[in-house]
This record gives C-alpha cells, sequence and structure tokens, in this order.
C-alpha cells in the first residue's frame, strides 16, 4: 500500500510537466521577474536614449529606433523556435505542457513580429524614404507575420483544446521547415528584383557605446517575453481548469 | 495498387457526377483572370507585363478556395473514418486522392490557360513557360493545401482557414513560378527550385496530412 510518504518525489522532468507543480514554482518568481525587467528596460532605455552617440554615418538621429526594432525582430524569431521546440514536446515527447508553452507563445510572438514591423516603418520612413520596402528581411518579416496570425486562429477554431494542440503542433512544424525556404525564395526574389536605389540598411557600426544599450535592450524584452509567457501559461491552465469545473457543473446539473 | 486506384477512381468520379463541381474552379480561374483587366485597364502592354503573375495569382486562390473539396464530402458522410482502416496506410490514401485532385484541379487549370493567355495578352513563348510553370508548381501547391485540408477538415466552420493557413507558406511556389515565366535571368534556376520543391512537397504532405487526419479522428 503505496502512502504519500513513499511516493516518488518530483524530480526535474516532472516539476516541469506536472501541471499542477509548474503553478506552484511559476508563482513566486513572476514579480521578481517582472521588476527585474522594469529595471532593465529603464537602464537600457536611458542608455539608448541619454547615453548613446546620437550622429552615427548612416542611420543618423534616428538610433533610437534601432533599440526598439532589434529586441523585437529577435523575439518574432526566437518565439517561433520555442514554439517549433514546443510542437516537438507536443508531437514527439507528449509533454503535457508543451502545448500550453505553444499556444501562449503564440499572440507574443504575433505581436512582436508586428511591433518589428512596425518599428522597421519607423525607422525605414527617414532612412530611406519610405514606411515599406520589399527587400528580402520586411518580407519574411511579413510572411512570419502571416504565420503566426494563421496559427492563432487555428487555436481559436477549435473546442478541444487538446486535439487543436496536436493539430497546430502539425502546423508549426511544417511552417517552421517552410520558413528557410520562404526566407530563402525571398531573399533570391529580391536579388531578381534589385530596385534602383541602394534601400538595404547596412545598419550602424556596433561601437560599443551603441552595442552596450542594445544587448541591454535584447535582454529586456527577452525577459518581458518570459514574464509574459509564464503567466500566459498560468492564465491557459486556469482557463483550462475553469473549462473543467464548467463541465462537471454541467455533468451534476444534469438529469 | 489496386487499392490505390480504387481511391483514385472513386474520387474521380464523385467529382464529375452531378453533385460534383468538377468545372466550377476553372470557371473561377478564367474569371478571375478576366475581371484583372476591369481593374487594371484595358492597356495590352501593361496586361502583357502582369500576366505571369496575373495567372499565378488566379491559380492560388483557385487552389486554396478548392481545398475543402479533398477531404469534406468524405468527412461528412463517415467515409473517412472508414478510410482510416483501408488495405493501404492512410498515407497511400491521402496520395491518391492528392493525385485526383491535382487531376480535377490544376489540370483543367493549365487545359483553360490558353483562355487567360489569349484575355492577358500573352505571346507564345510567355504562355509556353506559363504552362511549365503551373505543371512544376501546381503538385507544391496541392501538396500544401492537402496538409491544411487536413488540419482543418474537422472543424464545422473552418471555412476560409484552410487558405490562411497555406497561403503563406506557399509563397515560394508563387516567387518561384512567376519568376520561372517572367525573369530575365534565373528562369532555369527558378525551374529547378520550384521542382525541388514540388517534389519534396508531394513527398512529404501524405505523412503530415495522414497524422492530421488520425488527430483529427481521435
Amino acid at each position: 500500500m503505496t502512502d504519500l510518504a513513499s511516493a516518488p518525489k518530483p524530480n526535474w522532468f516532472s516539476r516541469l510537466a506536472h501541471p499542477g507543480s509548474f503553478m506552484a514554482w511559476s508563482r513566486p518568481i513572476i514579480a521578481p521577474l517582472a521588476v527585474l525587467t522594469a529595471l532593465l528596460f529603464v537602464v537600457g532605455l536611458y542608455l539608448a536614449f541619454f547615453r548613446a552617440p546620437l550622429e552615427t554615418e548612416n542611420v543618423g538621429t534616428t538610433l533610437p529606433i534601432l533599440y526598439m526594432h532589434v529586441p523585437n525582430a529577435w523575439l518574432s524569431q526566437f518565439v517561433y523556435g520555442l514554439m517549433f521546440l514546443a510542437a516537438f514536446g507536443t508531437l514527439v515527447w507528449r509533454h503535457p505542457l508543451a502545448d500550453v508553452a505553444a499556444k501562449a507563445a503564440a499572440p507574443l510572438g504575433a505581436g512582436f513580429t508586428a511591433l518589428a514591423l512596425y518599428t522597421g516603418s519607423l525607422w525605414g520612413r527617414p532612412t530611406w524614404g519610405t514606411f515599406w520596402e520589399w527587400d528580402g528581411r520586411m518580407t519574411s518579416t511579413l510572411i512570419l507575420l502571416f504565420i503566426y496570425l494563421g496559427i492563432i486562429a487555428l487555436w481559436r477554431a477549435f473546442e478541444d483544446q487538446l486535439k487543436a494542440a496536436r493539430i497546430v503542433a502539425i502546423v508549426t512544424l511544417v511552417g517552421g521547415i517552410d520558413i528557410p525556404i520562404i526566407k530563402f525564395s525571398v531573399d533570391w526574389w529580391n536579388t531578381l528584383h534589385q530596385p534602383a536605389s541602394i534601400v538595404t540598411a547596412t545598419g550602424p557600426r556596433m561601437a560599443g557605446a551603441i552595442f552596450l544599450p542594445l544587448i541591454l535592450m535584447v535582454l529586456a524584452f527577452t525577459l518581458l517575453f518570459l514574464t509574459l509567457h509564464l503567466s500566459g501559461m498560468r492564465t491557459e491552465i486556469l482557463r483550462r481548469r475553469v473549462d473543467s469545473l464548467g463541465r462537471q457543473a454541467a455533468m451534476r446539473a444534469a438529469p | 495498387m489496386r487499392a490505390f486506384a480504387a481511391i483514385l477512381g472513386r474520387d474521380l468520379r464523385l467529382a464529375t457526377r452531378i453533385g460534383g463541381d468538377a468545372l466550377t474552379l476553372v470557371l473561377f480561374f478564367v474569371m478571375v483572370g478576366a475581371v484583372v483587366p476591369f481593374a487594371i485597364g484595358p492597356d495590352r502592354a501593361l496586361l502583357a507585363q502582369l500576366a505571369p503573375g496575373i495567372v499565378w495569382i488566379a491559380a492560388f486562390l483557385s487552389t486554396l478556395l478548392g481545398l475543402d473539396r479533398l477531404f469534406r464530402a468524405d468527412e461528412d458522410d463517415g467515409s473517412l473514418l472508414l478510410l482510416h482502416h483501408a488495405a493501404i496506410p492512410l498515407e497511400a490514401i491521402i496520395a491518391a486522392k492528392m493525385l485526383a485532385h491535382w487531376l480535377l484541379t490544376a489540370l483543367p487549370l493549365i487545359v483553360a490557360s490558353p483562355l487567360l493567355a489569349v484575355l492577358l495578352s500573352m505571346d507564345m513563348p510567355t504562355w509556353l513557360a506559363t504552362v511549365g510553370a503551373l505543371v512544376a508548381g501546381t503538385p507544391a501547391l496541392i501538396a500544401f493545401g492537402t496538409i491544411g485540408a487536413a488540419v482543418t477538415v474537422s472543424l464545422k466552420r473552418g471555412g476560409l482557414l484552410a487558405p490562411v493557413l497555406i497561403l503563406p507558406l506557399s509563397i515560394p511556389v508563387l516567387i518561384f513560378g512567376v519568376a520561372m515565366i517572367g525573369a530575365p535571368t534565373g528562369s532555369h534556376a527558378a525551374l529547378l527550385f520550384l521542382s525541388a520543391l514540388s517534389l519534396l512537397a508531394v513527398a512529404f504532405c501524405p505523412f503530415a496530412a495522414a497524422l492530421a487526419l488520425r488527430v483529427s479522428a481521435e
């Protein structure tokens, strides 16, 4: 007769995999993470706006947009990589929380991609004279945004979220394999249709004074994503519990 | 082999009967091509320049909108569940359905392309290149589309979700397809890329689609 004392102790895997465990250990770290994120943002923004050299060769006074744009662009790809891993976790390893992670990450990834496009547009106007340019990188990011939005739509189309999890995992994997092909084809297309003027912004040379705030902002945004992701996962688990309780109440109420 | 041919024949026969809509997609394809000059003006030089793109967009839209036919009818009357237990693996059944779908969707498009060529004032070499591009590229479109159809098969109101999912993934097909026709340089490279993409997509998509169908059927 097994009792609680002799039950196997949770190892690191079950701490990650068991929803109850996850809720327990994630609760106390969200507030400190949020504080750390805010701190990094304050320091990073201060350095970006008041300490970085404003006049650089190809970018001029628009440099601060860089500190917003680069972290968003980096995160848009990082989050998809995370979703790709989570898709593996759902399909191959049947990890119980992998689909929760994927579902929480999708809107965040879409948001960062949209912000990357938006800040890129704002940067493009003074730099290239136009809000939008069909160059390789912007086009690939736009397609990535569409893929994110399609995945979010797919999540919302299913009533049974567990079935949705595996379906979305398949789509995420197919998308992940296709994204390098898309990137390659868009770059190839761009070389065929090279516009008349030189429009590719090569980006400022990474002098130290520019680089440090950039790293800090990237770190700040990544921590922002981590905080939002963890709390998103918690919300999703709570949402599923609410659904389950609702179904149980409905079953009890049925004659 | 007989089972494969049986599925192929069944799909073809069902689509060409009264209840099927075999030629509606072709009509849509031609109509999209015919509607574009109303939107951009009847300037023949401009139309000739834009023709490869217009034909590919029309082919894209027709293929994407026709995706539902792959599995919807079978899902609705329950035969999809039976097909899970067929003599040949589900992947092979999907391959047969893909072939039937190509024969019913893409082949009529290719046959109808001379009409579009005339409407959009394409000259002969351009049209020949268009046919080649469609032959090389539509298998990839159908393959991606099959994944989209399999993923949305259990949704009651899937609607436009499959096209929305598949369109971003199919953009390389569009890029290489148009480049095969219109690009001054690199059209040979485009043909190779497009063929590679088609072969890869056709090879791998039955497995992804079968997985999606199995998950949907649980």
